[in-house]
């Protein structure tokens, strides 16, 4: 009887504390990015005080910093969010959604494909013409990628199958773009081609941001939106679908959402690896591994991940600026060889 | 009362018939077995009613509406599914992972509410897990996984409730809890189906039975009547000891047919 008695208010001091746990790693997240923007904002080639900083977003002060911050470090800030945000979230959900935890845009081929996308693009001249023909190749090459998954997904092929298969779309991406520029006989083109494979968000305008940031909000909130049923995809497909999912919506979702949000990242800032692998997998035990809460923390770190690679980009001098694409591959590939030994037993 | 019937239903998994006109009615207050030797299409017609699985003829009806007239989450309210294997891909705490089965009655944006924990913490004390529930479940026996399973499709509180296999792996002591949970959840008024390898606990703990072979419905009814010695010969190609001890039957799978015709017949003892 004690034990009954016990046992209630015990439990709910449990399920209590899960939530301020989970409320207070969202705002840790939320108080990083403000910390990190602040110091996104302040450094560079010039080093301006935060408050001159925070006047001149404002309009305040010296004409020159308020040009340098709104118009060169604000519109690079939002863009690292926007991407950080983007790719953590899809990693979550795809990790969630293949129930794998080396899933990731990247391995997977996903942006490589969408790199390919905007290639062609370059190579045809269409960008040149058309402002939105690159970003929307550049999600049709995402949402390619991801359908062909997602079919040997559901065809129950094994997790490794699926990691493998994902190299294999990779590697077709990346050949193709290869011969595209091995084609191309412009070296203007090339150029333009070899930044989408390095990855950076230097010297972006608000015009970029505004070009990006609605695909990635509409590919987010799609993303969002699968969470409940990624949780009851925690018991397999047929448990899933006999407690009301359906799986069918779940994956177009899932697979819309990722190219919207890799699409519109990809089309302004070229690849950016390996961040929905290692995002998602650090925050998963802090979530107790419930898959739906562990999108919107993915979400917040991601972005400060991103934001955090850009500033260390700015700060590593070694003659020329590191592309934050090349940072953050240095750091996750590493990570993905830790992660495979790490999960060698349950990928069978 | 419910009632839940495959009506002359075939099943095709790719170019193979899995299933071949099988009919077979399964009620409130009954445990129903469902045995059959391997590939006699057991899972898939479990699978195949709870509309997993579309056939190919026929239908499934419950309560004389066919199963596809119910939307999706009206059925998952209706009906809960246990499948074979326990398969939990991410390591939850078992209070969570038993709180997967009210995602059926939550509204979009609504957490879990005072209701679904009664029904958790009722499904945990029923199989008696609450003793772990802070535990992650990939860390437990086999036996405790198989309750938290269990209780995970119990936390949905439907009046029909479909086990497959839900004592393969576990030990005589877990076999008979897991039956004796099965059969008190019938004699309180639910329908329960059950895939099960065991003869013996079939036997004992249903009161009906399908008997499954080649996708065909071999025979169905009372267990006395579905599981003897001419119709156990026939689906498994065994024969049986078959007897009563403390006034309840047991059945023993005693020899194959083929090895009987290598061997000369032993001695009655």
């Amino acid at each position: 009887m004690t034990e009954a008695a016990t046992a209630a208010p015990r439990r709910a001091a449990h399920t209590v504390s899960h939530r301020i746990s989970w409320l207070s790693l969202n705002l840790a997240l939320l108080a990083l990015i403000g910390v990190l923007a602040c110091v996104s904002l302040t450094i560079g080639y010039v080093t301006y005080p935060v408050t001159d900083v925070v006047a001149a977003l404002f309009g305040l002060g010296d004409d020159k910093v308020i040009t340098i911050v709104r118009e060169l470090r604000l519109p690079r800030l939002l863009l690292a969010l926007a991407i950080g945000g983007g790719l953590g979230v899809s990693g979550a959900v795809l990790q969630g959604l293949l129930r794998n935890p080396l899933a990731e845009p990247g391995i997977l081929g996903i942006s490589s494909s969408a790199s390919f996308g905007a290639v062609i693009t370059i190579y045809f001249g269409l960008s040149a013409t058309f402002v939105y023909a690159l970003p929307m190749a550049a999600m049709a090459g995402a949402a390619t990628a991801t359908t062909v998954l997602y079919f040997l997904s559901a065809r129950n092929a094994s997790t490794l199958t699926i990691i493998l298969a994902g190299v294999a779309i990779g590697g077709l991406a990346i050949s193709l773009t290869s011969l595209a520029m091995n084609l191309s006989p412009n070296p203007w083109a090339i150029n333009e081609m070899i930044f989408w494979m390095l990855g950076s968000v230097k010297d972006r305008s608000m015009h970029d941001v505004a070009l990006a940031a609605p695909f990635v909000l509409a590919g987010v909130i799609l993303l969002l939106l699968t969470s409940r049923a990624l949780d009851a995809l925690t018991l397999g497909e047929d448990a899933a679908r006999s407690l009301g999912v359906d799986l069918k919506r779940v994956r177009a979702l899932a697979i819309i959402g990722t190219s919207l949000a890799i699409g519109g990242t990809v089309a302004v800032s070229g690849g950016i690896g390996f961040v929905g692998l290692v995002v998602p997998h650090l925050l998963r035990p802090l979530v107790g591994h419930v898959a739906s809460l562990l999108l919107l923390p993915s979400l917040l770190a991601g972005a400060a991940l991103v934001l955090a690679a850009d500033i260390a980009a700015r700060l590593i001098r070694v003659g020329v600026e590191i592309h934050l694409g090349v940072l953050t591959s240095l750091i996750g590939a590493p990570f993905f060889f830790y992660l495979i030994l790490r999960t060698r037993q349950r990928v069978e | 009362m419910s009632l839940l019937e495959a009506r002359n239903i075939s099943v095709d998994i790719g170019r193979t018939r899995i299933l071949t006109g099988v009919s077979a009615s399964f009620r409130s207050g009954y445990l129903t077995g469902l045995v059959g030797p391997n590939g006699a299409g057991k899972s898939t017609l479990v699978r195949a009613l709870c509309n997993l699985l579309k056939p190919a003829a026929g239908e499934v009806r419950l309560s004389g509406a066919p199963i596809t007239s119910f939307h999706r989450k009206e059925l998952a309210r209706k009906l809960s599914y246990l499948p074979q294997g326990h398969t939990m891909h991410w390591p939850l705490e078992v209070e969570r992972l038993v709180a997967l089965g009210r995602l059926p009655h939550l509204g979009p944006f609504s957490d879990i509410g005072p209701q679904d924990q009664a029904a958790i913490d009722r499904a945990m004390a029923r199989t008696e897990v609450s003793a772990f529930r802070f535990r992650v479940a990939e860390t437990l026996s086999g036996g405790e996984r198989a309750r938290v399973m269990m209780a995970r499709a119990l936390a949905v509180e439907t009046d029909i409730l479909l086990v497959d296999e839900p004592v393969a792996a576990l030990d005589p002591y877990h076999q008979l809890h897991v039956m004796e949970l099965l059969r008190s959840l019938a004699d309180e008024g639910k329908l329960v189906v059950c895939v099960l390898h065991d003869l013996a606990l079939a036997a004992r703990f249903c009161n009906a039975a399908v008997l499954m072979s080649e996708g065909r419905v071999l025979a169905q009814g009372a267990p006395q009547d579905v599981l003897t010695d001419t119709h156990l010969r026939a689906a498994y190609s065994i024969r049986s000891l078959q007897g009563q001890h403390e006034a309840e039957p047991f059945i023993l799978p005693w020899r194959r047919l083929d090895a009987d015709a290598s061997k000369p017949e032993p001695r009655p003892c």
